[in-house]
This record gives structure tokens, C-alpha cells and sequence, in this order.
């Protein structure tokens, strides 16, 4: 099965989901005055699921292998995937992850120090004289542009320094 | 009016205005090439310096500066590294990201100042003669028709869809309104498709998933095949070549401007429509007009491509000040907080303010062709710099992209929740990428999905129904014209393919 048919058929699924959540849980919740309305929370969904459907359908119709010459050759070859540098992708998916995860606790300076460093270090660099100060200054750099010019709140410091809250 | 012009120029040409336009043109180009941080998040952060100006024309000018401003400063990220900060200017780069990667990020650049500059000068005159009348078509425009006008906005999808494409596109453009069902709607408070997560309850963040959808995939891209990070430089050591338009470049370009900055003009004037089905709608438009090898070059690097969207979102920026000016009702989010400000500058905008302060009401308007003078003689010099960015090694590049694209999601919700949901929406992006779905469709049915359900409601409580569709003549007529644009595309290429098995057979 190709990716374009194994996607369209999960969309199906997704709608069939969305529907059922639609027709049935939606309308079992609703109120008795509302069931007078001619607009409902759940109308457009109903059709949306419907409509949804119909349209994967015919994609999974319509969608076939791609010849190899069909394929532009900056785009990726989804079947051949090993010859690109998927460990990099997924280490940055990574890295990025982590970010989210302790951008509270460590501090916005921090955080995003290391996640220049690491994703560079990811990518092959390794001249860390550089790179360090450079993601350094760019953080505070960031940091001050956004909280103190722009006046969004950004916790700069880790946890600690604000008494482990 | 004369009078109330020469007042304008007055007022506007006054050396603290000057400063304000010039101000506010080089405020807005520089934070909005931030991503995350469109016009509508900028002018509010400013709105405390205009109050403090006190004067109600230097404050409004200053304001309509950092519109302009910010608007071409989200382009520029659209062009350069592919994050389009604003919805305005997700159309922007369909093709000026493909002219960035050919080497072509000062020409791109360079389009966009020109098209902003002319779309916004166009849209000036025409606010200058057609204010009055063009309010009072609006103010015909009801929820059905702005409903059909949604549906013709999403149509628009069968412009970026290739050959046998259109049902791809079609699905991601049902699962971008599916997408913005997430939530609380605007008609009932009660949550939906949340699954249970509180942080859904607000909906997906628009900014949340236009990174996921453009940005984080073509990073993820670049990293996957470096190959295709080389061919984004700029000529060698240093030098930016083809900054320059060419006179054939010229020519093709000029009939573009020339269309969008009216059509973009009149679609902003709708309340509701703005800049953002300006710009998709121009370039659809375009797309479906141009013709055979012109048309192959959409989505590749085609300069008309990029000059209908940028013409266009800045022709309806300044449309969308006609019904704030003259009937006090704001178009879009932008000039909702725009009025803000002016309430708060004790003008009240509305069919009296011609009347009442002529000189706030043209020194506006005047303001706006120095901001557009301004803005091109600010960015021009400018773009050979603005364009080195895509010379920083790969190594550093990539990690700031990155960076940025989770900054432009975070900073507007201030919650961690929003970055884990960037990171996972890029990555089926990315996926659907890999099978040939194009992304856009899908952002489109996002932004439109709202407002499409909003309108729907509201036509559906007037008549009772769907009635609505066939009674009212102009709701029929654009529906008719969604449904032609929808299955135009496939029709021209059957009717092609027919014409050449003729031409065969004929031989």
C-alpha cells in the first residue's frame, strides 16, 4: 500500500471518529431547548464527517505508486527514506521535545542555549568557541527584545531562583 | 473634499508625523519579521505608545505605519526561511520560498516592496474616491453571502492543487475546518473535540499550526537532504545577484499589480474578508488566468505568483480601513484593536468623522502614500542584507529556524502544551509531505473554518435553514463561481488532453 492510500485511509477513519462523536455523543448531550435551534454545535461537524469521507474515499481511489521519474529530485524518496539523514531529523524532533519540556523549569536563557548548541552539535558542528557564545547572546538577545522591549512575560532563570516554585 | 485633502497633506507632512510614518514603517518591518508576531499582536503592544502621543492623527499614523510595516516584515520570513508569521502572507511563499531556494531571495524581495508599494498606494487612491460608496456595499454583504464568500475562499484550494490533486487538496481542506471545530465555538460555549485536553479548549493556535504545517517540515527537509540547502545561496562570497527586475520580468508583473490591487482593495473592504482571502484569492485568481508554461511555474518560483498575493494583502489592508473610517465597524482583528485605540484617543469613528475631524480622516489617508514611500525606500536598500540571512552556515541556520518557529508559537499562548503540539503536528505534516499532500489547503480551511461555521450559523438562524442558498441571488452567484473554480482546473486539463488526442488524430 502507498503512503498517499494508507494516510487517506486513516483520514477516513478520523472522519468516521469525528461523525460518530457528531451523530451520537454531541446529540445525546445536548439540551432540551436546543434541540429546537436550527443551528447546532454539531451541524457543520455532521456534514464536515460526511463530506470528510466521501473525499478520502476518492483518494484512496485515485492515488497510486509514483513512478520513480515522477519524483523531483528535491523532493523525498519516500521508499528509499534510509539514504537521507533521518537520525538527524528525529535527534532535532528530539531536542525539541526536551525544549517544551524544560522550558519552565530551567529557564528560557537556558533552555534555548542548549537547544542551539545540541541541534548544531546534531548537524556536525563541533567548533564550540563559536557556538556556544553565539547561541548565548542570541538567547538574551531574544530574551530581552521579547520581555523587557515587548513586555511578554519569558522566565528567564531556572526554578531555583525563584524559591523551587 | 479638497479642502479636506489639503488639510491632510498639512497635517501629515508636519515633521512629527513624518517621524511617526517612518517610525512606525521601520518598527513593524523588523518585529514582524519575528514570527509569531503578526500586526494585530504588534499594533496592540504599541497602543500604549500612541495614548502617550496624546495627538490622535500623529497616533494613527503611527499605527497605520506599523501595519504596513509588519505586513511586508512577515513576508520577508515567508520568503526567506518559509515561516509565514501572519495568515496574510502564508500565500506569499508558495512561490517566494521556491525563488529564495533558486537564489533568487533579492529578486523575491524585491517583488514583494514593489507589490506592497503598489498594491498599498493603489488602495489609497481608491480609499480616497470610493470610501463612501464602497461602505455602503458592504454594509449589503449579510452572513449568507459572507458564508458563499468563505466557500469561494476555500475553492481557491484548487489553485495550489496540481494534476489529480484536487481531491487531496480537497481533503486537507476539510481537515483544516475540521481542525478549527476544535474548541469552544463562538455560537455555544461548550467545548468541543477537545478529547478531554483543557489546553484544547481555546482551539488550536493559528500561529501553533501555520509553523507546524510550513515551517517545521521544510527545516525537517533540509535537514533530511542537505542538498537542498545549497542550492538557497545567494550567488558566491557574499554577492546577491539578481536583485535587479528585468524589463520582460516588468512586463509580466505589471497586469498582476495591476488586478490585485484593485480586487485585493474590494475584498478588503468586506468586513470579515481582509487581508488573508485577498492574498489566497489573488493568487488563485492569478493561477487560473495564467496560461501554459506561466501557469506550470505556480508553486516553483513564479514571480506572479508572488506578486498577486503581495499586491494583494496590502490593497486590503488599506480597504479595510473603509469601514472602519466611515462606519465604524472593524474589518478585521487588526483594525478591531486600531479601533480600540482611536476610542481611547477620544475619536470616534464612524459616517461623521469626514465631517468632524476631516484633518485625522485625510492626514490617514495621506500617511498612507508616504508609509508606502517610505517603506520602499526603507526596504530597497535593505533587501541585500535582509537576504544574507540564508548564507549563515547550515549548521546554525537550521537550529535558529528551529528556534524561532517554537518561539512563534509560545509566545502568543505563553504554554509549554503549544510547542509539544507543534512538534507532533510537524511531524505528520512532514509525513503528508513525504505522500505528496499539500499543506496549504489545509491551513486555508483553518483560518476560513472558523468563520465559515460562524456565518453559516447565522444565515441558518435567519431563514430557518438552508434556504438561503438559492433565495438570495448573490449568495447563489458566488456559490456557482466555488463550484466553477473547484472543477475549472480539472475541466481545463481535460479539455487539453482532448485537444491534443484531436490534434493527433488529425495529423
Amino acid at each position: 500500500m502507498t503512503l498517499d492510500r494508507a494516510i487517506a485511509g486513516i483520514f477516513v477513519l478520523i472522519c468516521v471518529i469525528y461523525g460518530y462523536t457528531a451523530f451520537v455523543t454531541m446529540e445525546a448531550g445536548l439540551l432540551p431547548f436546543e434541540r429546537n435551534l436550527t443551528f447546532l454545535p454539531n451541524t457543520m461537524p455532521k456534514w464536515l464527517s460526511i463530506l470528510g469521507a466521501f473525499i478520502g474515499l476518492i483518494v484512496i481511489v485515485q492515488s497510486g505508486p509514483k513512478e520513480a521519474g515522477e519524483i523531483d529530485p528535491s523532493e523525498i524518496d519516500v521508499r528509499n527514506l534510509r539514504q537521507y539523514k533521518l537520525g538527524q531529523a528525529i535527534s532535532l524532533l528530539v531536542l525539541m521535545v526536551a525544549y517544551a519540556l524544560l522550558l519552565r523549569p530551567i529557564g528560557f536563557l537556558a533552555a534555548t542555549t542548549l537547544f542551539i548548541c545540541l541541534g548544531g552539535y546534531v548537524l556536525g558542528e563541533r567548533n564550540y568557541k563559536l557556538m556556544v557564545p553565539i547561541a548565548a547572546v542570541a538567547a538574551f538577545f531574544i530574551w530581552y527584545l521579547v520581555e523587557q522591549v515587548l513586555g511578554i512575560f519569558l522566565r528567564p532563570w531556572p526554578w531555583l531562583v525563584y524559591g523551587g516554585a | 473634499m479638497l479642502e479636506g485633502i489639503l488639510a491632510g497633506v498639512t497635517t501629515a507632512l508636519t515633521l512629527q508625523n513624518l517621524i511617526m510614518v517612518v517610525a512606525g514603517c521601520l518598527i513593524g518591518t523588523l518585529i514582524g519579521m519575528l514570527p509569531g508576531l503578526g500586526p494585530m499582536s504588534i499594533i496592540a503592544i504599541m497602543i500604549p505608545v500612541a495614548i502617550k502621543i496624546g495627538d490622535p492623527s500623529a497616533a494613527l499614523i503611527l499605527l497605520a505605519g506599523v501595519y504596513y510595516g509588519a505586513i511586508f516584515g512577515g513576508s520577508t520570513s515567508s520568503i526567506l526561511i518559509n515561516a509565514p508569521g501572519v495568515a496574510g502572507t502564508v500565500a506569499t511563499s508558495f512561490d517566494g520560498y521556491p525563488m529564495a531556494r533558486q537564489g533568487k531571495a533579492g529578486k523575491a524581495l524585491t517583488i514583494a516592496a514593489i507589490g506592497s508599494f503598489a498594491g498599498g498606494t493603489v488602495g489609497a487612491v481608491l480609499l480616497m474616491g470610493f470610501a463612501p460608496a464602497l461602505a455602503s456595499v458592504a454594509l449589503l454583504f449579510h452572513s449568507a453571502e459572507y458564508f458563499a464568500l468563505m466557500v469561494v475562499g476555500l475553492s481557491a484550494i484548487a489553485a495550489f492543487a496540481g494534476s489529480g490533486q484536487v481531491a487531496k487538496a480537497l481533503m486537507m481542506t476539510v481537515l483544516g475546518v475540521m481542525l478549527a471545530t476544535v474548541g469552544e465555538s463562538a455560537q455555544f460555549n461548550a467545548p468541543r473535540f477537545t478529547m478531554g485536553i483543557q489546553d484544547l479548549q481555546s482551539g488550536i493556535s493559528f500561529i501553533t499550526l501555520a509553523m507546524a504545517l510550513f515551517a517545521l517540515p521544510e527545516a525537517l527537509y533540509l535537514v533530511l537532504n542537505p542538498a537542498r540547502s545549497n542550492t538557497g545561496k545567494d550567488g558566491e562570497g557574499g554577492e546577491i545577484k539578481d536583485l535587479r527586475i528585468t524589463r520582460e520580468e516588468a512586463k509580466k508583473i505589471t497586469p498582476v499589480i495591476g488586478r490585485q490591487s484593485i480586487q485585493g482593495f474590494l475584498i478588503g473592504v468586506m468586513p470579515g474578508a481582509g487581508a488573508t482571502i485577498a492574498s489566497f484569492l489573488g493568487y488563485a485568481v492569478e493561477r487560473n488566468i495564467a496560461k501554459g508554461e506561466d501557469q506550470k511555474e505556480f508553486g516553483k518560483g513564479s514571480i506572479k505568483g508572488l506578486a498577486a498575493p503581495e499586491t494583494a494583502n496590502n490593497a486590503a489592508c488599506t480597504g479595510s480601513f473603509v469601514p472602519l473610517l466611515t462606519l465604524g465597524i472593524p474589518g478585521s482583528g487588526t483594525t478591531a484593536i486600531l479601533l480600540g485605540a482611536l476610542i481611547a484617543l477620544n475619536v470616534t469613528p464612524g459616517p461623521r468623522l469626514m465631517v468632524d475631524n476631516p484633518s485625522i480622516f485625510w492626514a490617514v489617508i495621506i500617511s498612507m502614500y508616504i508609509g508606502n514611500v517610505v517603506l520602499l525606500i526603507l526596504n530597497l536598500p535593505l533587501i541585500p542584507y535582509i537576504a544574507k540571512l540564508l548564507q549563515i552556515p547550515r549548521n546554525y541556520l537550521i537550529p535558529f529556524i528551529l528556534f524561532f518557529t517554537m518561539m512563534g508559537s509560545y509566545i502568543g499562548q505563553n504554554n509549554a502544551t503549544e510547542l509539544l503540539l507543534l512538534t507532533g503536528m510537524g511531524l505528520v505534516a512532514t509525513i503528508m509531505r513525504f505522500a505528496g499532500f499539500p499543506l496549504a489547503p489545509m491551513l486555508i480551511g483553518f483560518i476560513l473554518g472558523q468563520l465559515l461555521e460562524d456565518n453559516f450559523a447565522r444565515a441558518m438562524s435567519l431563514t430557518d435553514g438552508v434556504s438561503f442558498m438559492w433565495e438570495r441571488p448573490m449568495t447563489l452567484i458566488l456559490l456557482i463561481l466555488a463550484v466553477v473554480l473547484i472543477f475549472l482546473p480539472s475541466f481545463r486539463q481535460q479539455l487539453a488532453m482532448w485537444r491534443r488526442r484531436g490534434v493527433a488524430e488529425g495529423d
